[in-house]
């Protein structure tokens, strides 16, 4: 080949770039590993991640559910796998298909009436969705809950941090754990005002209360949900009159994998589809009428629209929003709802047993999911330490990593996958660790 | 060859306007749509906006392109033509026409002197293919 | 000619229908062990205001068999790597090993929440920590993130970080006063490029290309000299598959105008072993997981954005840094969240650790050796390709290519086939279309870039294919307007699709009544 390209050297593929620049040693990377020994490592590797062998009730924006066998099996498919975005539709029509589908899951979810094909994850979607309700106002003063995650408040930020949005917060009522809008001037001159249901303490919000507000001010009402399981149960947003919704899809199928790939939801009314960022998926027909799917409303698109484009983003999540349809479809609708259900239900067992313990409390009044925040009599973090080392149970997450006035409160939450033994044991250890 | 109808002002960002008494129609020329492909989105203005000659009032799109709509004269927008809303491929089919896209009280009457003839425009688009 | 044999053929899956076309009430696919707690009544549980009231209607009631046929059915309608080339210029469309695959999917990787502490994560920590090391090495550039779930998102961190060091070295911080904010993009950019840069704050001046194909340094001091410059955003090799062989004096322009210089990382694949961004005076730059570190696309994501930069820009760098901890025995990892001048924090958690899983076994596995020698295979491909083709189409540019080459539809077009046709047209012959009409500074581009995955035989094919189709276009060029002709669907009215977009499926009854 080098020769029908009329050289005589590898070295002569690279004169256009000039000797001074060019690497003189090899880089300092290993040798190359066997595949035998790179299994061999990567397993002594994962085999120091204590956590990943232990009972957990972490939940807190990831979730352990039970992933179907079918639901790996189908996107590990090569067809799926190894292609790319779907530029050549002709060529492209798995993908796509699926996309519109997964659309289409994401609006029943949420009670929308679009979606697109998903963005990175639910804390960059929820950044889009405030710079969008920038975009559709016009104002620049977006409220904010307390309530929603922390990590996702600290994304929004550095987002919006030289859009010239202003985030305000609004307050937290302690006493049931769900925000407050009691201050009646906070939404005036709003673009929005962001909510978590369930927050991030658990707690379920009054949506409907809370769009009316917003709707009067003029503002748009946003809604983001982390733990996406809880539509199963929980009125959808949409019902809600929610105008642009947000959600973390990890739920749905998809590993927890130490925080990533995830997938974010985005779903909006009709009326404001040409405001979102995102891939979109449509039905379209060739000269025979035969029904097929393309990429469509492209000039939203950075590759299009360049600097005024409605968005950075690229692409999707792709693979993991085919996992997530995949999962729907295979848990179906009884499924989704009986999941939901008996994480709602493992969850009260949890609740109730462990504030029936001395010294236990649980702070907030308002009705919950499958998360609750609890107030202990010590430290979470030393409490949850020893837990972990002499009863080998993760017991929750210790909230002064994010609120260090809140050193004794830690958050609890249960799936499916949590056993009443592994709750007992949870009950026994904080019991008998005090 | 793109059709030029006489009677109309050309600017050279192809938008004609065709005055009649105080009132300005605007639209894109059939160079124009010809440019632009099948069209499939047009984003207008709201009655009473206000725009100087040569800013722009809205866009076009393409299902792969975006194009400004620069208004030829100031004005105040006084009507839109909502229906290119549910029909924007009649700015393909009948860009002189039906396809007309805002109405503007022409802010000065001397404006659309310093705007090109269909004599002019036609050559401008000779010049511009060559 | 026609009587080619194409790859792709007629299938017994033409017509598989929706999934929500495919639902029965009552039908169920899946199986949960009883509830095995104590049961709450329901409205105790969560009070009926808060409850769905629609049951979910409309999702899918379906069966395994229905689920697993459905999806294999509609995925024989893919291309894919894993059947063949697959050349979209600047996507690295190259071989996803399985191995790699397999050890994401590690109990201990795959189970590890990400809000365990750093005790029990030290593993993934380690995993992480050693990636960061080794794009270090790979870039020349020592500070590392990995958050950045992709590569437009590493480019705005990157871009983000160039605002948050000059405000700090210029000390404008403060409110009122002038900031430098002109970030200079070379016309032949990726569209990420300047939407990157309009969300981190800054105005955009095109740098306009020489007609080598080169950024033109008169234009750029020109564009220097009007001062107000935060940066360049520059990729290299370029988008036209060309290396920027005065990437010194560029950079050099640029900081004498005080700005930095931001790599876009895309073209990665072209110098890894060969040369470091770091060694060109590159400031900062995103690389693609998901391109250069074979990560596999996925129909479009998850990808991976790592930034790096210079030690320099390190204390901007998104939060939790992934550190080692100093002194003691043993080495043990950390998260650091102490940083106090940083950009803050551009995902939730630690990014997209499975991508970077992946990319570590795809660089243990290569090791130094095998990374360098995938560079010099991609360079070749695209050089033979460059020679195979330059008697049949138009190319602009006459320096050789780098790893991926770029021709125009100039001499087809004449016969009225442009570069859609023949794209469409190649998909008869079983190849995916390369890129088409990008970089938009060259009419009628198609940017080929065949990776190190691809042998000679199939490039011989892929070349073979591309000379048909020049000679069907001067012979018969209205099969080649027609094409394809051997998929399950034709040519799709995309005008149609955006004038009344129907983005979801809704039930027959909705459907008519809307």
């Amino acid at each position: 080949m080098l020769a029908k390209v009329g050289l005589n050297s590898i070295e002569e593929l690279f004169t256009s770039i000039p000797e001074d620049i060019r690497l003189r040693a090899p880089l300092n990377v290993p040798h190359a590993l066997s595949e035998l020994e790179m299994l061999a490592r990567f397993e002594e590797i994962a085999g120091r991640n204590t956590a990943a062998r232990r009972p957990s009730f972490l939940g807190a924006g990831a979730y352990a559910h039970y992933s179907p066998t079918v639901v790996d099996h189908l996107i590990s498919r090569s067809e799926f796998f190894t292609a790319y975005t779907p530029y050549q539709p002709e060529i492209s029509q798995g993908t796509l298909q699926a996309i519109f589908e997964f659309q289409t899951l994401c609006c029943q979810l949420t009670g929308m009436e679009v979606a697109n094909a998903s963005m990175y994850d639910g804390s960059t979607a929820l950044a889009e969705a405030v710079m969008m309700s920038e975009r559709i106002t016009r104002r620049s003063r977006v409220v904010v809950s307390p309530a929603v995650h922390p990590e996702y408040l600290e994304v929004v930020q550095t987002y919006v941090q030289h859009a010239g949005i202003e985030l305000v917060r609004a307050e937290f009522n302690e006493g049931t754990g769900q925000t407050d809008l009691t201050d009646d001037a906070i939404l005036n001159d709003a673009a929005a005002l962001v909510v978590q249901s369930p927050n991030f303490f658990g707690s379920i919000e009054n949506l409907n209360r809370m769009a009316d507000r917003a709707h009067q001010a003029g503002a748009l009402f946003i809604v983001c949900v982390t733990e996406s399981i809880s539509f199963g149960l929980l009125r959808s947003p949409g019902a809600c009159d929610a105008d642009i919704v947000v959600a973390e899809g990890q739920s749905f199928g998809v590993p927890v994998s130490f925080g990533g790939p995830f997938v974010g939801l985005f779903a909006t009314r009709e009326k404001y589809a040409r405001q979102m960022p995102g891939r979109l998926v449509g039905t379209a027909f060739d000269k025979e009428g035969r029904r097929g799917f393309v990429l469509t409303l492209a000039t939203r698109e950075q590759h299009i629209r360049r600097e005024k484009a409605t968005s950075n983003i690229c692409t999707n999540q792709g693979l993991v929003a085919l996992a997530a349809t995949v999962y729907l479809t295979t848990m179906g609708r009884r499924g989704i709802e009986e999941v939901a259900t008996q994480c709602a239900q493992k969850a009260a067992y949890a609740a109730r047993r462990i504030s029936a313990l001395d010294g236990f409390s649980l702070p907030y009044s308002a009705p919950r999911f499958n998360e609750f925040v609890v107030c202990g009599p010590q430290a979470a973090d030393g409490l949850l330490r020893r837990l972990a080392e002499e009863r080998n149970i993760t017991g929750g997450l210790a909230l002064s990593r994010y609120f260090p006035d809140k050193p004794n409160d830690f958050l609890v939450c249960c799936t499916e996958m949590n056993t009443r033994a592994e709750i007992d044991n949870l009950v026994n250890g904080l019991s008998s660790l005090i | 060859m793109a059709n030029v109808p006489e009677k109309l002002h050309y600017s050279k960002d192809h938008e004609w306007v065709r005055v009649e008494g105080e009132t300005g129609t605007v639209g894109i020329t059939d160079h124009a749509q010809h440019a632009l492909g099948d069209v499939v989105y047009v984003e207008l203005p709201k009655v009473g906006d206000k725009f100087e000659a040569h800013e722009a009032f809205g866009s076009v799109e393409s299902v792969k392109a975006v194009s400004e709509l620069f208004s030829p004269v100031s004005g105040v927008v006084t009507e839109v033509n909502e229906s290119l809303q549910d029909e924007p491929e009649k700015v393909n089919t009948d860009p002189y026409g039906e396809a007309w896209m805002i109405r503007i009280r022409v802010g000065s009457a001397g404006e659309v002197d310093g705007l090109l003839s269909s004599a002019e425009y036609e050559d401008y688009l000779k010049a511009e293919t060559e | 000619m026609k009587s080619h044999t194409p790859k792709a053929t007629p299938h017994v899956t033409q017509n598989e229908a929706l999934i929500f076309e495919r639902s029965h009430p009552g039908r169920t696919g899946y199986s949960l062990p009883p509830l095995d707690v104590d049961e709450t009544p329901l409205d105790e549980l969560v009070p009926v205001e808060f409850r769905r009231d629609d049951g979910l209607e409309g999702l899918p009631e379906v069966s395994e068999t229905d689920v697993v046929r459905h999806f294999t059915r509609i995925s024989t309608w893919n291309y894919s790597v894993d059947l063949g080339m697959y050349p979209l210029g600047s996507c690295t469309m190259k071989y996803n090993s399985r191995l790699n695959e397999k050890v994401a999917r590690i109990g201990g990787f795959a189970n590890l929440h990400p809000l365990a502490s750093d005790t029990d994560a030290q593993g993934a920590l380690e995993l992480l920590y050693e990636l960061q090391e080794h794009l270090a090495e790979i870039t020349g550039l020592p500070g590392v993130s990995l958050q950045p779930a992709a590569g437009a998102h590493g480019e705005m961190t990157g871009i983000m970080i160039v605002r948050h060091f000059l405000d700090a070295r210029d000390g404008q911080a403060e409110k009122g006063a002038p900031r430098r904010d002109v970030m200079l993009i070379p016309d032949s950019a990726h569209g990420t490029n300047p939407a990157s840069a309009n969300l981190s704050g800054f105005k955009v001046k095109t740098v306009k290309s020489t007609p080598e194909g080169l950024t033109d340094l008169d234009v750029l001091r020109a564009l220097c000299a009007e001062g107000d410059i935060a940066g360049l955003m520059l990729t290299n090799p370029n988008t036209l598959g060309l290396f920027e062989r005065n990437i010194k004096e560029i950079c050099g322009i640029i900081h004498d105008a005080g700005g930095l210089v931001y790599m876009d990382g895309a073209n990665m694949n072209a110098l890894v072993g060969v040369a470091r961004p770091g060694d060109m005076g590159v400031d900062v730059i995103h690389l693609n997981l998901h391109k250069t570190f074979s990560t596999p696309h996925g129909g479009g994501g998850p990808g991976s954005g790592p930034c790096c930069c210079t030690k320099e820009l390190e204390p901007f760098l998104p939060t939790p840094r992934v550190v080692k901890n100093g002194g003691g025995e043993g080495d043990t990892y950390k998260l650091d969240f102490d940083r106090p001048q940083t950009i803050g924090r551009v995902k939730a958690f630690h990014g997209n650790f499975g991508m970077a899983v992946r990319a570590l076994s795809y660089i243990l596995t290569h090791g130094r050796d095998g990374l360098r020698e995938a560079t010099e295979a991609a360079v070749l491909n695209a050089r033979y390709i460059a020679e195979g083709l330059k008697d049949d189409y138009d190319k602009p540019f006459d320096s050789p290519p780098m790893h991926e080459v770029v021709f125009t539809d100039k001499r087809q077009a004449r016969k009225g086939v442009h570069t859609l046709d023949i794209a469409k047209r190649l998909i008869d012959y079983g190849f995916h279309p390369m890129t088409i009409y990008f970089p938009l500074i060259v009419g009628g581009a198609m940017l080929i870039e065949p990776t190190e995955s691809v042998g000679r035989a199939e490039i011989d094919q892929f070349i073979y294919a591309m000379k048909q189709i020049a000679r069907e276009a001067q012979e018969d060029s209205d099969y080649v307007l027609n094409a394809p002709h051997t998929t399950r669907i034709g040519r799709l009215d995309e005008a149609a699709a955006a004038r009344k977009p129907v983005l979801r499926w809704k039930p027959q009854e909705q459907a008519s009544a809307a």
